[in-house]
C-alpha cells in the first residue's frame, strides 16, 4: 500500500486517485475517491450522493475559483504538480486556506519532491503524495529545515516583523 | 548598513545546512541532476564552461570591509584569485569546486552573506542606486526599503517556483541610477503633496530577448502597503504568467498580453483581499530597519573647493580623475569616489583578491568601513572627505583603480561572455578590450564624453546591451561569432531601447565599427551635446551609411 505524508507523519493511503479520463459509470459507491475536476463539474450531484468519501483534484492550470463556493463537498482537495518547478498551485493552496477558509486536506500530488516540502507546507498543504522514487522517511526531515521564516503565509499568519522580539 | 539579528542569522545558517545536505545527496547520487539544478541555481550555483560559477548576493550592492575581506579570502582559497562584480551588484566566482560550495557558504554566513536566490526562477537580489544615502538629488533613501523587500522575498514559500526569474529595483532620487524601468518591478520612492511617502510602481520592464520598458501601474502606493501590493503582483504573475515557453515567461509578456490596464486591474482585485492585512508594514518596522541606514559619524566640514581647484591646476591627471570618478555628496566636505574596475586589458568588473583586500583597507581608512558595488560593475567609496581626496587618488593609482573613465566609452558594462559562460553565443571580453585599446587617448575619450557602451555575449542580455547608448550583442551565425550593434538605448529616467543598426560584424572589425560611429557623432554633434542626444536628434541613418559604406 502506498504511504503518504499527512501532518508531518507517514500514513497509509486510503484514497483512490482517479485519472483525468475516469468515467463516471465505473465509480465504486463506497470507496474514498479523489475525482478530477471535470468529473465533478459534470456529475457533482451524483458524486455527492455516493456513500464513500469525496475529494477533487485540480491540474496545474485549473483555477480554484471554479469550485470556491463548493468546497464543503470535499474532504480532500488534491493539487497536481506536473513538474516540481511549476509553482502555480502554491498560490492555490494559499488561497484555499487563507481566502476560502478550507479546513479539509490539501494534498500535493504529481512531481512532489522532498526539497519543496518545507515551502509547500507553508503555503497550506498538509498532505503529500511523494513521487514514487522519493525516500519518504528522510523526506520528513524537510519540515524542520528552517527554524524561522520572514513572510506571512498559511502556516504563520504574521510576518516576522510583527513577531520580532 | 543592515546588521543581522538572531532571526536573520538563523535563517542564513539554516540555509547553509540545507544546501550542504542537498549537495551531499547530489554527490552521493541520491538527488538527480534535474532535481538538483533548481536547488543549486536558487543558491547562485551555475555549472559553467570550466567549473561551477557561484554568484554571491550583495543586497542592493552594499558591503562592509569585513565582507570584502571575506570575498578576498574566498577568491584566494577557492578560486584563482579573482572575483567579478556583476551587473546586478553581486559578486561572482568562476572557479570554485562544487564540493567546496557548502563550505564557502558557511564562511560567508559568518559575515552575514549568502548566495540565496541569486539565480533561478525566483525573486532575485533587489538593486538600487549605488549612491543611495549620499546623493544630493535623493528624495528618499531606498536602502531600508530594499532590505524590507530582501526579507520579504527571501524563501517566499509561494513564489519560489515562478514562471521565470524576477528582478526588482528601487530608486529614491531625481535621477534614476537604478534603471528601474527595465526591471520586472521598478519602484520609485516619492512623496505626495502632503509629504507622505509612497511608491510609483512600474511592472513588466526587462531586457533579455524581448526588451521592454515597464509600465507604471500605480502612481502612488502608500508605503504601508508595499508588501501586500508586491504579494498581489507576484500572485497574479505566479498564477497567470506563461510556463509553456521560457522565452515568453517573464512578467513583461503577461503585462503586454493583458495590457498594463487589465494587468493592473487584476493586481488591484487581488490586492483588495490583502490590503490592511497582517503584512501591512508598520512604522516600528520601518524605524527598526531605517535605524541601520542612518548617516555615519560625518564631521562638520566645509567644501574644499578652492584647495581642490589648486590641486587640479598642479596635477592634470588628478583633475581628470576628479572630473570623472567623483560624485557630489549631500554633506559639505565629502565626496563619493568610484574605483574604476575598467582599466584596459582587465575584464570589466574583475578584481583580484589582493585588490579586494586593498579596497577593504581603503574603506576602513577613508569611508566608514563600507563600499558599494554599482550595476556598472565598479566599486564606490561613498563617504570620502574632500581634504583627503588627493591622498586617496595616489593610493588608487598604486592599485590600479584610478582609470579616469567613469561614464566614458571605456567604462564598458560587459558580461563574462563566451570565455566563461556556457549560455553565451560569443565572446564579449575581447571586444571590450579591443575597443578600450582603440580609444586609449584620454583627451579624446573626455571629448567624447558620457557614453554607455554595453556588451552582452548572448541575447540573455546580462551586459544590458539594449540600454547602452551603444549596445553590442554577440550572435552565433553557423558556428561563427558575430556582433550586432545597436544605438540609442538608455537605462536612465528617459529609458529607451536601442535600435539595431543592421547586419552584424566580425570580431576583428568591431573596433573600427565603433570608431566610425564615434566619428559620426563628433562630426554631427552640437556644442556640449552628448552622444545619446545627438543620436536622438539625427537618427540612425548617418551612422548606418558610414558603418556600411563600401570603402571608407
Amino acid at each position: 500500500m502506498q504511504r503518504i505524508i499527512k501532518n508531518g507523519q507517514l500514513i497509509d493511503e486510503t484514497w483512490h486517485l482517479l485519472p483525468k479520463d475516469a468515467a463516471f459509470d465505473s465509480l465504486p459507491n463506497c470507496d474514498d475517491i479523489i475525482v478530477p475536476l471535470g468529473l465533478w463539474v459534470d456529475h457533482g450531484p451524483a458524486l455527492k450522493a455516493r456513500d464513500g468519501g469525496l475529494g477533487v483534484w485540480l491540474d496545474a492550470g485549473d483555477e480554484i475559483e471554479e469550485i470556491a463556493d463548493q468546497l464543503d463537498n470535499f474532504q480532500v482537495i488534491a493539487l497536481n504538480f506536473p513538474a516540481f518547478t511549476d509553482g502555480r498551485h502554491s498560490s492555490t493552496a494559499y488561497l484555499l486556506r487563507q481566502r476560502y477558509g478550507y479546513k479539509g486536506e490539501v494534498r500535493a500530488i504529481g512531481d512532489v519532491l522532498r526539497d519543496q516540502l518545507f515551502a509547500m507546507q507553508r503555503c497550506g498543504f498538509d498532505a503529500f503524495a511523494l513521487r514514487e522514487d522519493q525516500d519518504a522517511e528522510s523526506a520528513l526531515l524537510a519540515f524542520s529545515e528552517f527554524s524561522e521564516v520572514y513572510q506571512a503565509s498559511s502556516d504563520q499568519t504574521l510576518p516576522l516583523f510583527r513577531r520580532r522580539g | 548598513m543592515y546588521v543581522y539579528d538572531q532571526y536573520d542569522q538563523n535563517i542564513v545558517d539554516d540555509r547553509v545546512k540545507q544546501f550542504r545536505d542537498q549537495t551531499r545527496r547530489y554527490l552521493a547520487g541520491e538527488l538527480g541532476e534535474a532535481e538538483f539544478r533548481p536547488l543549486r541555481l536558487q543558491n547562485g550555483l551555475y555549472i559553467q564552461r570550466f567549473a561551477p560559477m557561484l554568484r554571491i548576493a550583495v543586497p542592493y550592492g552594499l558591503m562592509s570591509s569585513t565582507q570584502v575581506r571575506m570575498l578576498a579570502k574566498i577568491a584566494r582559497d577557492y578560486d584563482k584569485g579573482y572575483a567579478h562584480i556583476s551587473t546586478r551588484q553581486n559578486v561572482q566566482f568562476n572557479w570554485p569546486d562544487l564540493e567546496n560550495v557548502p563550505q564557502i557558504l558557511a564562511e560567508l554566513a559568518t559575515v552575514q552573506m549568502h548566495a540565496i536566490q541569486t539565480s533561478g526562477n525566483c525573486i532575485r537580489n533587489t538593486t538600487t542606486d549605488q549612491f543611495a544615502g549620499v546623493a544630493k538629488d535623493e528624495v528618499v533613501d531606498p536602502r531600508p526599503w530594499c532590505e524590507i523587500i530582501r526579507q520579504w522575498s527571501t524563501f517566499h514559500p509561494e513564489f519560489s517556483h515562478l514562471p521565470r526569474k524576477f528582478k526588482i529595483a528601487v530608486n529614491g532620487a531625481v535621477s534614476d541610477r537604478a534603471a528601474i524601468e527595465v526591471h520586472d518591478i521598478g519602484l520609485e520612492a516619492v512623496k505626495n503633496a502632503a509629504g507622505e511617502l509612497g511608491f510609483r510602481v512600474s511592472v513588466g520592464g526587462g531586457l533579455g530577448r524581448t526588451p521592454v520598458v515597464g509600465s507604471f501601474i500605480n502612481e502612488f502606493l502608500p508605503w504601508q502597503h508595499l508588501i501586500t501590493y508586491l504579494d498581489a503582483i507576484l500572485r497574479v504573475y505566479n498564477r497567470y504568467g506563461r510556463r509553456d515557453n521560457k522565452y515568453k515567461a517573464r512578467i513583461k509578456i503577461l503585462v503586454k498580453a493583458l495590457t498594463p490596464e487589465v494587468f493592473s486591474e487584476r493586481v488591484n482585485a487581488e490586492w483588495a483581499h490583502l490590503k490592511d492585512g497582517p503584512s501591512t508594514l508598520t512604522e516600528a518596522e520601518i524605524q527598526r530597519v531605517a535605524a541601520h541606514f542612518t548617516d555615519p559619524a560625518y564631521r562638520e566640514l566645509n567644501d574644499f573647493s578652492g584647495e581642490l581647484a589648486e590641486l587640479d591646476a598642479q596635477h592634470p591627471g588628478f583633475a581628470r580623475w576628479r572630473q570623472r570618478n567623483t560624485f557630489a555628496h549631500k554633506k559639505p566636505g565629502y565626496v563619493a569616489v568610484t574605483l574604476s574596475l575598467k582599466p584596459t586589458g582587465v575584464a570589466p568588473g574583475d578584481v583580484t583578491d589582493k585588490q579586494l583586500d586593498v579596497i577593504a583597507d581603503l574603506a576602513d581608512r577613508y569611508s566608514f568601513k563600507e563600499v558599494r558595488n554599482s550595476h556598472n560593475q565598479n566599486i564606490i567609496l561613498a563617504d570620502v572627505e574632500q581634504s583627503r581626496l588627493f591622498e586617496l587618488w595616489g593610493e588608487l593609482r598604486d592599485n590600479g583603480f584610478a582609470t579616469p573613465n567613469i561614464g566614458l566609452l571605456t567604462d564598458i558594462i560587459c558580461c563574462p561572455g563566451g570565455d566563461f559562460c556556457s549560455l553565451a553565443n560569443a565572446k564579449s571580453l575581447p571586444i571590450a578590450e579591443a575597443i578600450q585599446r582603440r580609444f586609449d587617448d584620454l583627451d579624446y575619450l573626455f571629448d567624447i564624453g558620457n557614453l554607455d557602451l554595453n556588451i552582452s555575449g548572448c541575447m540573455n542580455a546580462c551586459g544590458h546591451h539594449h540600454v547602452g547608448h551603444i549596445g553590442i550583442l554577440g550572435v552565433d551565425k553557423k558556428g561563427q561569432e558575430f556582433y550586432q550593434v545597436s544605438l540609442g538605448g538608455s537605462a536612465g529616467r528617459d529609458a529607451s531601447l536601442a535600435q539595431i543598426l543592421g547586419p552584424s560584424f566580425a570580431q576583428e572589425d568591431m573596433a573600427d565599427v565603433i570608431e566610425k560611429i564615434i566619428n559620426v557623432y563628433v562630426e554631427q554633434r552640437n556644442e556640449e551635446e552628448s552622444f545619446l542626444d545627438t543620436y536622438r536628434r539625427i537618427g540612425v541613418d548617418l551612422f548606418k551609411e558610414r558603418v556600411y559604406a563600401a570603402n571608407n
